[in-house]
């Protein structure tokens, strides 16, 4: 039984959540004071006021932390942005997300190294992605429409399959470097002498931020104010219902996946700009598993909210925290991290309250 | 039926057919089987394919040119694993039946598994300056070779680099970023040991595969910590995101070691400027300029039968693979001399390899005057305690920076002997050799 029947039912002064609350906070004041009596030495005080002092003394690190961790739960939320659009639209939760960072990223780099110049490589690589969701809608989805939820799931998972093996075919499975200066990509970094310290902004970095901002806002635009937007949120809400009143479906999927390869895209070219474009990338796209958890399957504002919360989390934890255990621990604190929050909001950040009278 | 079923019915017919056509291989009674497990797939095909290119080149050279060894011809053949411990032994399991001269697993992961196959199968593994150290203690493990240097003499011999500069290493802090996994922390007993013993601080930094490609707040602890030096045991991806990294933080490259796993070209390219000054272990010479890699390029690359891209022949990493399979070659060719067998199997191999010298006339006789340090393992010293030296990536070449480092034999043999003691301590039915 939810906390929200608890409460719909009337039958507790005090819900759930608010009993979460109080238990956690009564917790940490025990540790801290704890600490206090146990003296700087004891790990009591390493866990709960030790991270703490140090944020303070050395702000110019504790800013650095913070930045790399919103760049990194950008492109977080980048990577759940795009499980989200087409588990919003179809239902599907695309295991394929991942791949098609990668794929991307590779095409991209693969024009490139063809001798296409850059910027026809970034509209073909486009296409690409546009080639890849009416062949996706085409072979994958449209047969086994009407099918289970959890078929679709599995069909993606295939997709993955031939993915890598088909990608690896064509571009070959060594990395590659991203093409950051033909595209217009800036390097180098701003550094600022800060609290007799340095913190250093990427441009690199910046750029990633700005671009995920401009392409959200498109896309937001796009779901809100189009005809195209207003259909596919009615497919969200019910396909039937909007098959009724003349929405084409197989045109929403095509649109919603090539949206999704935009996204990931986007976000191949930037992660590539940070490490290089490999294989190894499409294990990034695990790391929105717990932002989904945290956001919500069928939340934009919660994907991009969680992917920053994560970001900034994981990257504080394994900084402050991650020495203490041997350190990481960043593989694992983001689900740590996203149940914790459940804990308080059942609901996920921007979930509605489901009331279900029994 | 539909004509789209009807499509699919002939499609698949056509497949069926074409399978058909090519007949599984057959292995010539009179060839030496040389199986290949490689990883040109996956996150650490970046490290893989030209290693494997390497040494593919090598034997197919050997073959071109000289018709094999020893008037036999070398069978190579190809088993990806994609770096996967598992695939690795499906690999292994499929071969091991074809009478294969020798394992080159590639892989620590891999090797961990196939070391108490090899003696029940009687196939010798070699693992190249990788696997377990342990392994090097020839009496305990008769099967398994890790020459030219296990894990623990390389970290020595950074170690006595580290010391030899400057300020020595008495009182200095040591960062070391390594691969979570078996491979990464194979080192650290002996760092351990090391810094009690010499005096020095070791801060140690794990990056878990999945966040190979993702090391900001590992490198952050790097600048709050500050240390004099910084080693790495890194692999696939890890190498270029540590190396942009440690440049995010300015962080001084000519004072970060990287193990020779980490000094492929492809991992200090995309850092681009910022990686200039890098330095890496490394035990052969790289570049095309030695008779035997020109052989290659003639009778191999320039006749279209290398999967090389051409400008990666003389790279650091391919050539590490041609080491392997010099080492590989010169083996079977002792093996033949000394058991007078000429289609070597498994059993003779082992023998070669414990008889293995390749001296410095023999380098210049193959070709690779130079190249590498003489290198001879023994009954007693599979691995050899070979020497190591320093290189440093000048933005486009790798530059030879130190004489060659003898590790520090005397502290690491006593610490191999204990490890593998404490290997066979539970497996009472282990086979092992007195060695006179």
């Amino acid at each position: 039984m939810s906390d929200t029947t608890l409460k719909s039912d009337g039958g507790s002064s005090m819900s759930q959540t608010q009993r979460n609350w109080l238990i956690t906070v009564l917790i940490l004041a025990a540790a801290v004071a704890g600490s206090f009596v146990a003296g700087s030495d004891s790990l009591l005080y390493k866990v709960f006021v030790g991270p703490f002092v140090e944020m303070y003394e050395v702000p110019d690190l504790f800013v650095q932390v913070l930045w790399e961790g919103l760049v990194a739960g950008t492109l977080y939320a980048l990577v759940a942005l795009g499980f989200v659009l087409i588990f919003k639209a179809s239902g599907v939760f695309n295991f394929a997300q991942g791949i098609m960072v990668v794929f991307g990223g590779l095409s991209l780099v693969g024009f490139y190294a063809a001798g296409v110049p850059a910027f026809l490589s970034l509209a073909l690589s486009v296409a690409m992605m546009y080639g890849l969701a009416w062949t996706v809608e085409r072979v994958v989805l449209r047969p086994l429409v009407n099918q289970d939820p959890l078929i679709l799931f599995m069909a993606t998972i295939g997709l993955t399959y031939f993915l890598i093996g088909f990608g690896e075919f064509i571009f070959g499975g060594e990395p590659k470097t991203m093409i950051t200066q033909e595209i217009g990509l800036p390097s180098g970094s701003y550094d600022f002498d800060w609290f007799g310290g340095f913190v250093s902004f990427q441009k690199l970095d910046i750029a990633a931020a700005v671009i995920a901002a401009i392409m959200v806002g498109c896309l937001a635009v796009f779901f809100n104010k189009t005809r195209i937007g207003r259909a596919l949120r009615a497919v969200a809400d019910d396909h039937q219902a909007a098959l009724s009143v003349g929405i084409t479906l197989r045109q929403i999927w095509v649109i919603v996946w090539f949206a999704a390869g935009i996204v990931a895209l986007t976000t191949g070219i930037m992660w590539g700009a940070r490490s290089d474009v490999s294989f190894a990338l499409q294990v990034i796209a695990l790391k929105a598993l717990p932002v989904i958890i945290l956001g919500g399957l069928t939340s934009i504002p919660g994907a991009i909210v969680g992917g920053l919360i994560i970001g900034v989390a994981e990257k504080t934890a394994e900084f402050y925290w991650g020495p203490l255990v041997g350190g990481s621990i960043e593989s694992w604190i983001p689900y740590f991290i996203a149940l914790g929050f459940l804990w308080f909001r059942p609901q996920g950040l921007f979930g509605e309250k489901i009331i279900d009278r029994i | 039926m539909s004509s789209n079923k009807l499509l699919l019915g002939l499609a698949g017919a056509a497949m069926l057919a074409g399978s058909m056509v090519v007949a599984p291989p057959v292995q010539a009674e009179d060839s030496i089987f040389v199986p290949m497990l490689t990883y040109r797939t996956g996150p650490f095909a970046g490290s893989g394919t030209p290693i494997m290119d390497g040494m593919h080149d090598y034997f197919t050279m050997l073959n071109e040119r000289d018709g094999g060894i020893g008037g036999v011809m070398l069978e190579i053949e190809e088993c990806e694993t994609a770096y996967n411990a598992q695939k690795g032994v499906e690999c292994y399991e499929s071969v091991k039946d074809r009478d294969p001269v020798v394992i080159n697993p590639y892989s620590t992961g891999i090797t961990l598994q196939l070391i108490p196959k090899a003696p029940v199968d009687e196939i010798p593994i070699l693992s190249m300056g990788y696997g377990l150290s342990a392994t090097a203690v020839g009496e305990s493990f008769p099967w398994t070779f890790n020459a030219p240097s296990t894990y623990w003499s390389q970290m020595s011999g950074i170690i006595r680099y580290i010391e030899a500069q400057g300020d020595g290493i008495a009182g200095q802090k040591i960062g070391f970023i390594y691969l979570d996994v078996g491979y990464g922390r194979e080192p650290i007993p002996l760092l351990d040991e090391l810094a009690s013993e010499m005096g020095f601080e070791v801060v140690k930094i794990p990056v878990g595969v999945k966040d190979m490609q993702n090391q900001s707040s590992h490198w952050l602890q790097v600048r709050r910590e500050r240390p004099d030096w910084m080693i790495m045991w890194g692999w696939g991806a890890m190498n270029p995101t540590a190396i942009k990294e440690a440049a995010k933080i300015n962080y001084p490259m000519d004072h970060f070691i990287g193990v020779w796993w980490s000094g492929g070209n492809v991992d200090v390219t995309p850092a681009g400027e910022g990686a200039v000054g890098y330095l890496s272990a490394n035990f052969h010479g790289t570049g095309t300029d030695f008779p035997a890699i020109q052989d290659i390029i003639t009778h191999v690359v320039e006749a279209g039968k290398s999967l090389a891209d051409p400008d990666t022949v003389g790279d650091n990493f391919y050539n590490r693979g041609v080491a392997n399979a010099v080492a590989t070659a010169e083996a079977i060719r002792t093996a033949q001399q000394v058991t007078g067998v000429s289609v070597v199997t498994g059993v003779e191999m082992r023998e070669g390899l414990e008889n293995l010298n390749i001296t410095a006339e023999r380098l210049t006789e193959i070709g690779l005057e130079g190249f590498m340090n003489p290198m001879q393992i023994t009954c007693e010293d599979h691995a050899g305690a070979h020497p190591i030296y320093i290189q440093q990536w000048d933005g486009e070449n790798w530059n030879r920076v130190s004489d060659w480092i003898e590790p520090m034999s005397d502290r690491v043999r006593p610490m191999l002997e204990a490890a593998a003691e404490a290997y066979l301590a539970d497996k009472p039915e282990w086979q092992t050799q007195t060695c006179n």
